[in-house]
């Protein structure tokens, strides 16, 4: 590297650097958010589904058979017997969420469940009636209740066989590993596309259009820095600072995921991950991270301001998201080497394999590669930019 | 004398937008900022480069500057063609115009460290350099202050003592003394005065009469792109004063009487 080069990334460094209200939004900030935001969402979304675990239900019945009276002791559950003339009004008031559950049952329930044979029978199979608000939490979690209560006497009156009854065992041969890995694989490639490039579009219009809006570039052109210098200098040393934006929402998200889920889905955790998945996460998004600032710096280039420069970039973004979303369709990451020299989408794809598990090292390696030749061009055609008397100076 | 900058026919044309046709009144697609214009700059002589606004001015200066290229022509500025060598007149001249800013987040301290850098001086040479150019213009008890919160003044004083961070042998200053109050422009005339002493030199370009007469040595007269007249201030004020020689040629050339 040369002298003039290092001068370069040096200056950029102290730029961002030094000014510690730009560390903090551009580094720290958005990994906090992220954290908070999520560990938020997470325990919001518990409170939304679940409820306290000493609440206990009102639920209103007609014609209960003795078979089930057992309901009426259940301390989680109070049963009043009503008759037909109130299931209007108690109709309404599930409505108005003022009471939780009406369950109507025929008359003569029990005579007419064993009276009933569902292979000979011409009439349909007796019904029972469960009117519910499922808006209202505690109405939706009695009305799962009492449903279960029924099945269970379904079952109980001609139990033939059952279906993985052994609660002791595990059936689900998916391990830890795997399910972690498809949750991450679908979510975080998405996910770590668009921080990395907010991460940059927060810094390479500034540097570079905003360089050249206030005047500041020319003085650097009248110097005998080389164009390619100027142009290699901003594009690496910006990407290394995007690259801290990215890496720090990326740690965010890695924290936040298993609060994000709680305890529903049950032992996911990004331990599964060893060192080497991150190294490879890493070179993959700074591979990723030197062609999005690559692009953003053209744009920032041609761009006569900031705001400009950012217009440019919001098509891109969506692109950017769009083929981020990817990763949730399809059967994994493809294994076709070719598909890998497609800018984004290889990037996806490669962190795609690798939170699942899957990934190739030839497929890893020609992203890698190619992100690196797609900057060097795009490094050369900002140095064009940058020599460009029509673009700098207008 | 030695010859330290001679322009050669040097030609500039602009393609012009509909908006700029409307704004100029023609038809014409495009416009000639600069038309074959030559002229050469000695040793130890203060150029300057007189013309009403758009005359061309700021378009030559930027094309010895390597910041534009002329069309047709050449310029070659201590040996070094602004065609064929940029990187190497960029190395030996200082070019200042306003446009030219310096980025407001650093101190005079680190600019000059920094450009310093860039030109590729050995650093016991910056650190001398620095502490002469600092103490003569006052920037010292500044040098740790962000140029954002300096006075205009003082920013055009940085401005000047970051240009000669290389030790330039050639300047050019684009209208030195434009949007500068009385007292900084004083500042800025004595320091090329003092450049010019030393046996450095100094292409100015302006339409301020009294600029002229007070540091050129020759003059070079501009009109809609076309070298006019280029003499020594004494042959040019031999009759009348510069002011009134200008616009004789000014109509003279423009077939018109202001």
């Amino acid at each position: 590297m040369s002298i003039r080069l290092i001068t370069i990334m040096k200056k950029e460094f102290a730029r961002f650097f030094g000014d510690k209200r730009m560390v903090f939004s551009t580094v720290l900030l958005p990994g906090l958010m992220i954290y908070v935001l999520y560990s938020f969402m997470g325990s919001a979304m518990a409170d939304q589904f679940l409820t306290a675990a000493d609440h206990v239900y009102e639920i209103h019945t007609v014609n209960l058979p003795d078979s089930l009276a057992q309901l009426k002791s259940q301390q989680d559950l109070a049963v009043t017997e009503t008759d037909l003339a109130d299931v209007e009004s108690l109709k309404s008031q599930i409505e108005a969420q003022e009471t939780e559950l009406l369950v109507i049952f025929p008359e003569g329930f029990d005579e007419k469940v064993a009276a009933y044979d569902s292979l000979t029978s011409q009439e349909a199979a007796p019904q029972v009636e469960i009117y519910y608000n499922s808006v209202f939490t505690e109405s939706g979690t009695a009305y799962d209740t009492i449903c279960g209560v029924l099945e269970q006497y379904e079952t109980s009156m001609a139990n033939k066989f059952d279906v993985n009854a052994d609660a002791e065992k595990r059936y689900d041969m998916a391990t830890e590993r795997d399910m972690t890995g498809q949750f991450f694989s679908m979510l975080l490639p998405m996910l770590l596309m668009s921080f990395l490039f907010s991460a940059c579009l927060s810094i390479a219009p500034e540097s570079i259009a905003g360089e050249k809006e206030r005047g500041t570039i020319a003085t650097l052109l009248v110097t005998p820095v080389k164009r390619s210098e100027l142009a290699a200098g901003k594009i690496l040393s910006l990407s290394v600072i995007g690259l801290l934006g990215g890496v720090s929402s990326f740690v965010g998200t890695m924290l936040a995921i298993p609060k994000m889920l709680g305890g529903a889905t049950g032992g996911m955790d990004a331990g599964v991950y060893g060192g080497m998945d991150y190294v490879m996460t890493l070179l993959v998004i700074l591979s990723t991270v030197l062609v999005i600032i690559g692009v953003i710096s053209i744009l920032s280039g041609v761009a006569k301001s900031v705001k400009e420069a950012g217009a440019l970039a919001t098509p891109l973004m969506i692109i950017v998201m769009v083929v981020g979303v990817t990763s949730m369709f399809g059967d994994g990451a493809p294994s076709a080497t070719y598909l890998y020299l497609i800018p984004f989408y290889n990037s996806v794809q490669c962190l795609n394999g690798i939170f699942s598990f899957s990934a190739l090292p030839v497929n890893l390696a020609v992203t890698i590669g190619c992100n690196i030749v797609y900057t060097m061009v795009m490094a050369a055609v900002l140095a064009k930019i940058f020599d460009s008397e029509k673009i700098m100076y207008i | 004398m030695e010859e330290m900058l001679k322009a050669q026919e040097l030609s500039k044309t602009f393609k012009l937008s509909k908006k700029q046709q409307k704004l100029e009144k023609t038809t014409a697609k495009t416009k000639t900022a600069v038309d074959r214009l030559s002229f050469c700059a000695y040793r130890g002589e203060v150029f300057g480069l007189l013309g009403p606004n758009g005359a061309g001015k700021t378009t030559t200066l930027r094309m010895l500057a390597t910041l534009i290229r002329p069309d047709a022509g050449d310029a070659v500025i201590e040996g070094s063609s602004i065609i064929t060598d940029p990187n190497g007149v960029r190395s030996k001249i200082a070019f200042l115009t306003s446009e030219l800013k310096l980025e407001e987040f650093f101190t005079p301290d680190y600019l000059f460290d920094f450009f310093s850098e860039l030109h590729g001086v050995a650093p016991a040479e910056r650190d001398e350099r620095k502490r002469r150019l600092f103490d003569r213009f006052g920037v010292s008890d500044f040098a740790g202050v962000k140029v954002a919160n300096l006075s205009t003044g003082m920013k055009q004083k940085v401005s000047l003592v970051i240009s000669m961070v290389h030790d330039p042998q050639t300047i050019i200053f684009d209208e030195p003394t434009n949007g500068l109050d009385v007292i900084t422009a004083r500042v800025v005339t004595d320091f090329l005065q003092e450049l010019k002493a030393e046996g450095r030199t100094i292409i100015v370009s302006t339409h301020i009469f009294s600029l002229i007469e007070k540091i050129c040595d020759r003059v070079g007269i501009i009109v809609s792109g076309k070298m006019a007249v280029c003499d020594t201030l004494e042959n040019l004020t031999a009759e009348k004063s510069l002011e009134d020689k200008f616009f004789d040629i000014y109509a003279e050339m423009e077939g018109k009487v202001l």
